[in-house]
């Protein structure tokens, strides 16, 4: 126990690092806040193109794994490899009176003037618009959007550097199914251009309908990767049930 | 950082609520400031010291008026402590205990009595005010021409009663005395009597000693009236005050409120907007991600006091041009009062900033900020002679602490008052800047 299941977490290695290796991989993760620790020794990966869902109960150390990933936070122990990962916080980092517009034309110029793309500002404002949809409401303020709308904004944002891994921290939080739907056509339309996506959630609904793999962490450690039918396997509870395999889970783990 | 700058200006633009609140508190908050300052309801204590010898009435026209009687009417409106000398009553200006001293000089019967003389001397009294306290040597000039009013009030009735005595010895005629002699004075009636006869024996003959009589009082009648002038000015304001200012150079009243007013709307406008707009970085999540590899802590920092000095400056800079349409500022000095509200919007923006760092929320800053500001800038503002010495120095520390006072400082010497203390303020302004950057940033390692 404490550790990624190991035959699922080799399965997928053989079928991903023959290629190129996995576009971001930490190893042996640790984090501490004060006296609690948040990670204790956990290992991630992601393959080139892949879709990770990164599931488990609130303060089970989602955040804090995904910006150690996104290199924000330091581990207290353990690395990371990988290039061109960018971040997209959980709630939308945006200026609520700012338009669209403004607030892409801010963070496009920012990280032009950080290096971290040669585009042109305006041109890259206006890729975003387009990649977003959101052309028409350019000049709304983003505190007009809807929620969903505003992930588009925040998640297009961390777009702009063209990163091979996104990792985006609880996207579709405060969405309607509805909103949730929309927002998933736009970032799997956004895999199929190669980019990996890493998101965390903690509907395990969204986690199979969405991922193509699952890590599961409880209370800072890595307890399960693998699909949504391993994950069913794992435990025996006879309904089939993904929610209940994944509750029986946590719960055999003494979580 | 020039787009940090430029889209919390864009935001700043977009909150016309914010924006109307950050302008119209600051110039209500001093307004109200301005109008209790020059509103004091406490009496003045004066120290009153009397040289005169107590046996010297003062009698003149018949009328007597003595010390006591003048010393009564200057203490009608103030407290009065009585002093024994003239250091006696300086020192206790200076400590504090009195608001002002008057001095009585020994000459002061003799020059009143002189009054009623056809040689008149002008009557001083000398008063002694704490020139360091703009609002209390102000409030104190007024209870002393106050005073002194009310004593030139007596002494006028007398003196108008002495001048009608002149009016009756023209009118009718007698005799007064004039450097020792005694010398008669014909009067207007008998001098028409003479004429009359006069008229009556010119065609015959000449009487020389009344002609030269009556040619006598033409004479004495031109330095009659030559005497009406000196008396009448007399009796407009028989007692003069010579002030002398012991203490620091303290600005005027005009330039300490417009000072006040100006510093005030500065405090707020820089407190208000950087703290709250550090915090909304914060709030909109945005400064996790602004820091993910595009800027620094120091820059957003440095984005923020620069965003707070430039709306600072402006809004003060606005705020002092129109006061001074009104009360009247000295342009040429302007060099001088721009740098003061330079580096006090400077001081104020980096206090905002620890502020805002610290609260990490914007209505925590927002109340924090009014909280600090409000108490301490009113402490600034307690005279130093109105508290005890151990309370003096909680007050000059923690007013030297914050950029509230070395700004009204800087402001109110910029203005109006020479001398190197201005450059002082500015140094310690910067130093507070500096000192409230450093705090600020070691906040946001935690932010
Ligand atoms: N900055 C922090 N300071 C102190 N404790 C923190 C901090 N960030 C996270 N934690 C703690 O670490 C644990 C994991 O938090 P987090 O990664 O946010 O969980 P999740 O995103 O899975 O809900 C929680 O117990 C949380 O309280
Ligand atoms: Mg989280």
């Amino acid at each position: 126990m404490g550790r990624l299941c190991r035959a699922t977490s080799h399965k997928f290695l053989s079928v991903e690092s023959q290629v190129s290796g996995p576009a971001l991989r930490a190893r042996g993760v640790s984090k501490a806040f004060g006296g609690r620790q948040a990670l204790e020794g956990v290992d991630f990966e992601v393959g080139p193109g892949e879709v990770v869902a990164l599931i488990g109960p609130n303060g089970a150390g989602k955040t804090t794994l995904l910006s150690i990933l996104a290199g924000i936070a330091e581990p207290d122990s353990g690395e990371v490899d990988g290039n061109g990962v960018a971040w997209v916080p959980q709630q939308a980092a945006l200026y609520r009176r700012l338009s669209v517009r403004e607030n892409l034309l801010l963070f496009a110029r920012l990280q032009h003037d950080a290096g971290q793309t040669n585009d042109p500002p305006g041109q890259m404002v206006d890729r975003m618009l387009e990649l977003t949809g959101l052309g028409e409401r350019a000049g709304d303020r983003v505190g007009t959007l809807s929620g969903g709308n505003q992930q588009r904004v925040n998640i297009a944002i961390g777009l702009m550097a063209e990163p091979a891994v996104l990792l985006l921290d609880e996207p579709s939080v405060g969405l309607d199914p509805g909103q949730r739907e929309r927002l998933w056509d736009f970032v799997l339309g956004l895999v199929g251009t190669g980019t990996a996506v890493a998101f965390s959630t903690h509907d395990i609904q969204e986690a199979e309908r969405y991922a193509e793999r699952i890590v599961v962490v409880a209370e800072g450690e890595g307890i399960f990767s693998g699909t949504a039918d391993e994950l069913r396997q794992a435990v025996d509870t006879g309904s089939g049930d993904l929610e209940s395999s994944f509750l029986a889970f946590l719960r055999e783990h003494g979580h | 950082m020039r787009w940090l700058l430029l889209k919390d200006l864009q935001i700043l633009r977009r909150s016309p609520l914010q924006l109307t609140l950050l302008i119209l508190y600051p110039v209500v908050i001093a307004l109200l400031v301005g109008f209790a300052m020059t509103r004091d309801g406490e009496q003045t204590t004066v120290a009153l010291y009397n040289a005169m010898p107590a046996d010297s009435p003062l009698g003149f026209g018949g009328e007597e008026v003595d010390g006591d009687e003048i010393r009564d009417q200057l203490c009608d409106r103030v407290d009065c402590l009585s002093a024994d000398s003239v250091e006696d009553a300086t020192k206790m200006v200076e400590s504090g205990e009195a608001t002002a001293a008057v001095i009585l000089p020994e000459d002061l019967g003799e020059k009143i009595l002189s009054l009623a003389s056809l040689n008149p001397q002008s009557p001083e009294v000398q008063v002694v005010v704490n020139g360091s306290n703009t609002v209390e040597s102000e409030v104190t000039d007024d209870r002393i021409e106050a005073m002194l009013s009310e004593a030139n009030l007596l002494l006028a009735k007398r003196l108008s009663e002495a001048a009608n005595q002149y009016l009756d010895l023209i009118l009718e005629g007698g005799e007064f005395s004039l450097f020792g002699q005694e010398l008669e004075v014909l009067g207007l009636q008998k001098s028409e009597q003479i004429l009359k006869r006069l008229e009556n024996k010119v065609p015959a003959g000449t009487d020389r000693e009344e002609l030269q009589r009556a040619i006598r009082f033409a004479g004495l009648a031109t330095d009659n009236l030559d005497l009406a002038g000196p008396l009448l000015t007399a009796i407009t304001q028989p007692i003069k005050a010579d002030k002398i200012e012991v203490g620091d150079e303290a600005p005027s009243l005009d330039t300490f409120a417009i000072g006040v007013t100006t510093i005030f709307a500065l405090m707020f406008v820089t407190v208000l907007l950087v703290a709250g707009s550090l915090a909304l970085e914060k709030e909109e999540n945005a400064f996790t991600r602004l820091t993910a590899g595009l800027v620094t802590r120091l820059q957003i920092l440095l984005a923020k006091v620069g965003l707070g000095t430039v709306v600072g400056f402006g809004v003060a800079v606005i705020l002092l041009v129109g006061l001074g349409l009104f009360v009247g500022i000295e342009w040429g000095r302007a060099p001088l009062w721009l740098l003061a509200i330079l580096f006090g919007a400077a001081a104020f923006s980096a206090g905002g900033a620890a502020l805002g760092a610290a609260a990490r929320e914007v209505r925590a800053a927002t109340l924090a900020a009014v909280m600090i500001c409000l108490p301490v800038a009113l402490l600034s503002l307690v005279p130093d002679d109105a508290v005890g010495p151990a309370i003096e120095t909680v007050i000059s520390v923690v007013s030297a602490a914050f950029p509230f006072k070395p700004a009204l400082d800087a402001l109110t010497s910029g203005l109006e008052i020479s001398g190197s203390s201005v450059w002082l303020n500015y140094l310690h302004l910067a130093v507070l800047a500096a000192a409230y950057s450093a705090l600020a940033r070691v906040a946001l390692r935690r932010f």
